[in-house]
């Protein structure tokens, strides 16, 4: 007669591997320098909108294409998009990290974000990059003073 | 001439201490028993004195009431770390809180420590615990000839990790963390507290290979500072404080 094989009931519990490397090192350092950098950029950015000159009421279409035609600007609302996407996306890639305990859920969740940021930065960029700030045959008191 | 006492010895017999009735719910879990896996609440109240600690109330549970209530407890002075439990929503250690500073008016829930597997009652299986504090090398690493006499270190080097030599392993801390909840992968703060005893050891060389096991993904990374380990410790360790000192080890070895 043979004893009968028990089961350890520790096994689940055991670190499943070790996965050791800077990964997390950079993006809790990147975490908080683009915080830094962000607070700048967003409050810079609200306060060009909505405090100078005209303030709230100034915001149209030619507002924005208007500032669109800007380098300057350009590369502020590209740094800001990237930056906070980045920012964002990893600091919900850490919730779902504490509070999903099925890797399978975990999985799903991530793959949800990471889709959600890649379409949204591309979408961005593009945007950024591609943006027309005199579309033809549209009315001459919506465009831009640069149109004319 | 001996000193002798000048007044006659007065009846120095202290008063009574007061007695009191104190309700305890206790978190049970038993699968030999009719309850099977589930686990269940157990109420008991028992007499206890005003200088009474709520192991005192256990063990009169046990002794007097239930037998087989279970609970884990070795020293019952604060030391050996056995019986860490969850008294009254909080994890503390039962031979160290008195009954008087957990408000007895109200029933005291007590159960076992969260995260790890519960065993039986408030008994619960250390061994992932362990598993963590044994995976960052909780020794003295050195290289070369061992020296004829002592280690020598100045008080200054000493007091570097002073505070985090007095971990008793009790798991408090670790039990007490959100993120050890979740799935238990995290190392935990105790294995934290240990690795830090070391790194900032003078005499020890082997901080690198623990920074180097702790840049892990569930290594300090995933601590969150919630402060849940430093309100938990029943020995007053700065938890939270020496993982971030571990953390900036880390950031100043790889800048």
């Amino acid at each position: 007669m043979t004893a009968p094989v028990v089961e350890t009931p520790r096994s689940p519990y055991a670190r499943r591997r070790t996965t050791r490397g800077n990964f997390e090192l950079y993006s809790w350092v990147f975490m908080r320098a683009s915080g830094v950098l962000l607070v700048v950029l967003i409050f810079g950015h609200l306060f060009v909108n909505l405090m100078v000159g005209e303030g709230v009421h100034a915001i149209d279409f030619a507002f924005v294409g208007g500032k669109w035609s800007n380098p300057l600007w350009q590369v502020w609302d590209l740094l800001m998009l990237w930056l906070a996407m980045f920012h964002g996306t990893n600091g919900v890639r850490t919730v779902i990290n504490d509070y999903a305990s099925k890797d399978k859920t975990r999985g799903i969740l991530k793959t949800l974000l990471y889709l959600a940021f890649t379409v949204t930065v591309l979408l961005g960029t593009l945007v950024i990059f591609t943006f027309d700030p005199c579309p033809a045959n549209s009315p001459a008191e919506l465009l831009p003073s640069i149109c004319s | 001439m001996t000193a002798v006492l000048d007044t006659p010895a007065q009846d120095t017999t202290p008063a009574e201490v007061a007695t009191f009735q104190v309700t305890l719910k206790v978190r049970r879990y038993n699968p030999e028993s009719e309850h099977g896996d589930a686990a269940y609440w157990d109420t008991f109240t028992v007499e206890a004195h005003a200088t009474d600690r709520v192991l005192d109330a256990l063990h009169k549970i046990k002794w007097e009431h239930d037998g087989s209530l279970t609970f884990r407890r070795s020293c019952a002075h604060g030391v050996c770390g056995s019986d860490a439990m969850r008294i009254n929503g909080r994890n503390r250690l039962a031979c160290k809180t008195l009954l008087k500073d957990v408000n007895p008016d109200k029933p005291i829930t007590v159960e076992p420590i969260k995260g790890l597997p519960v065993v039986k009652d408030l008994v619960v299986d250390m061994e992932p615990f362990f598993a963590s504090y044994r995976e960052i090398m909780p020794f003295l690493i050195t290289s070369g000839n061992e020296p004829s006499r002592e280690r020598i270190q100045s008080p200054e080097d000493r007091a570097r990790f002073d505070d985090t030599t007095k971990c008793i392993l009790c798991a408090a801390c670790t039990s007490s963390c959100p993120v050890f909840w979740t799935d238990g992968q995290y190392f935990g703060p105790a294995a934290i507290v240990n690795a830090h005893r070391f790194i900032f050891d003078s005499r020890d060389e082997g901080a690198a290979q623990r920074l180097e096991i702790l840049n892990d993904k569930e290594g300090v990374w995933r601590c969150r500072t919630t402060f849940n380990c430093t309100e938990a410790c029943p020995r007053g360790i700065q938890v939270t404080k020496a993982i971030q000192e571990v953390k900036r080890a880390m950031i100043t070895r790889a800048f």
